[in-house]
């Protein structure tokens, strides 16, 4: 078993007892970046979010480093879609990262020295230097994403969730972005991200794991990124039954 | 006017024992409603606090049967009605194809109506435009201490858990995942919202009780980008606009002292709106301006 990584073992979500993922198992190892891949519905946001502890896990286990992760975990950050944020709400670009730091801090603690450090530091990191006092919506796509970033920095999280980070981003963002992650990723952050995009999965990502509301196959993606996983994943329409993804590499 | 009789004007009221009470009170319902009102319109429920506002009413029908005009029997009539509506509203929406805004319209009408009713049979000699408008400037020692006791603890309660609201308030779904007990803090949320509410009963009545929470809270909105900033600038806005809707009432004889009070919130959010200089009307009636710097350095880039 990956002692240093996310190890998830037989995992069912459901929606009103309607399961949206079956039976889940697989391990990455950090340090990875990680393309989730699907057609709309195959769940892929439903996985990230149950990795966040938003969603409750009907079946299964997560482990990551070994422990069990239960509730609330405070080493995962989940960056929401943009379209489900609200982009007017009275926040800055600070006021975003320092929200990350509050599990840190608490509820009622003040902002020590410590604290300041790592808000400046997420910033400084995700390049939002001169942006600070800037209110979100007046971002570009890229910078509001580098902002949620930086939040998950201050946050400390060594599991970074993002949900369809790079739709909606002209090539320059995209390729930031990309340069961002991979900054995560040499600092031994695991990276799980939502996507789409065939075209671009192999310059940007590790592993790939394909969904379509069971896993199909997972692996580094020279090994899996392969016509005949991708053809499965995104052609097959009903749940083929209770058979176990399969593993390369 | 010379300088001196503006300032006589404006302190002229001040001697008046009468009107003492009345500012004070003002000013203290409109600094806790002003401080919610910041919450209301971020979670987006100012409907939902309008259904409550009128929810009242049959409560208070109540407490005036049973415990005559004595304001801790109305205090405690408002909040079992207001709770009633919110929490039978959500029982319905849960236990039914309805939505919940749909339940609330027919709840908090029909208890409305109830309370119109029963006003009507009540024995005890009482003006219901008192209760639909306010009267605050017969504002008795009770309300006095029921504005403290609820600003000495609504405000004090939301500024210590400032922190998870703002998580809540942002991101419903993403604060669990932080550790933010959502369902508890929506509790103590509506439990806030309905005594604040009943603490400004006697300033501007059940009817235009909307306006003294919403109005200070949703025109500094249209001017800062801060969480605290609003919360403040809401609260102090909330307490002045009470004051200057009191002065001009009592200026003006014959002026609803309500009515003033909403009317110069009012008139102050209309300036927001047409002239905040981050999101007033007047920046659609200019030219674009764009972020120049960051185009130019886009450009250079490729």
């Amino acid at each position: 078993m990956n002692e240093h990584g996310l190890v998830v073992r037989d995992l069912t979500v459901s929606y009103n007892r309607v399961p949206a993922l079956h039976h889940l198992s697989f391990e990455v190892g950090c340090g990875r970046c990680v393309a989730l891949m699907g057609p709309n519905g195959a769940g892929k946001s439903t996985l990230l979010k149950a990795l966040a502890g938003l969603l409750r896990r009907e079946t299964g286990t997560v482990r990551f480093h070994g422990r069990e992760v239960r509730g609330v975990p405070e080493d995962f950050a989940y960056l929401p879609q943009r379209e489900n944020v609200d982009w007017d709400f009275p926040a800055t670009v600070r006021g975003l990262v320092e929200m990350g730091r509050y599990v840190r801090v608490g509820w009622w603690r003040r902002f020590g020295r410590e604290d300041e450090r790592a808000v400046q530091n997420a910033m400084v990191a995700m390049e939002l230097e001169g942006l600070e006092e800037r209110q979100i919506s007046a971002l570009s796509g890229g910078q509001q994403q580098r902002a949620f970033l930086a939040r998950s920095l201050a946050q400390e999280a060594h599991v970074f969730l993002l949900d369809e980070p790079f739709s909606g981003l002209d090539q320059p963002s995209q390729d930031k972005l990309r340069g961002m992650l991979r900054q995560l990723r040499e600092a031994g952050k695991l990276v799980m991200v939502s996507h789409h995009d065939l075209a671009t999965v192999e310059q940007l990502f590790d592993d790939v794991l394909f969904l379509n509301g069971e896993l199909i196959a997972w692996g580094p993606v020279r090994e899996v990124f392969k016509p005949e996983w991708i053809e499965r994943t995104y052609s097959r329409r009903a749940f083929s039954g209770p058979e176990e993804g399969h593993r390369h590499g | 006017m010379g300088e001196g009789g503006l300032v006589a004007v404006i302190l002229e009221p001040f001697q008046h024992e009468f009107m003492q009470r009345a500012l004070l009170s003002g000013a203290l319902v409109g600094l806790t409603n002003g401080f919610v009102g910041t919450f209301v319109v971020l979670r987006r429920m100012a409907l939902m606090a309008d259904s409550l506002s009128h929810s009242l009413l049959p409560g208070l029908a109540v407490g005036v049967m049973c415990f005559g005009l004595a304001p801790w029997g109305l205090f405690a009539g408002g909040l079992a009605a207001a709770l009633f509506v919110a929490l039978g509203a959500q029982l319905v929406a849960r236990s039914s194809r309805l939505k919940e805004d749909t339940a609330l319209a027919v709840l908090y009408t029909v208890a409305f109506s109830v309370g119109l009713v029963l006003l009507s049979f009540v024995k005890v000699r009482v003006s219901l435009l008192h209760y639909l408008f306010g009267n605050i400037l017969g504002v008795s020692d009770t309300d006095l201490w029921l504005g403290y006791g609820v600003a000495l603890v609504v405000v004090p309660l939301l500024a210590l858990l400032q922190r998870p609201y703002l998580l809540l308030l942002f991101e419903p779904d993403v604060a669990r995942s932080q550790g933010v007990r959502a369902g508890v803090l929506n509790v103590v949320l509506s439990v806030v919202l309905v005594v604040t509410m009943i603490s400004s009963l006697h300033a501007v009545g059940v009817i235009l009780m909307l306006g003294l929470l919403i109005a200070p809270a949703a025109t500094v909105y249209l001017l800062c980008d801060s969480f605290g900033a609003m919360l403040w600038g809401g609260a102090a806005l909330g307490a002045l606009g009470s004051i200057a809707g009191l002065l001009i009432s009592y200026h003006f004889s014959g002026l609803p002292s309500g009515a003033a009070i909403v009317l110069v919130l009012g008139g102050l959010f209309l300036l927001a709106y047409l002239f905040s200089p981050r999101y007033g009307l007047w920046r659609l009636l200019r030219p674009g301006r764009h972020f120049h710097e960051e185009s130019l350095a886009r450009w250079k880039r490729d």
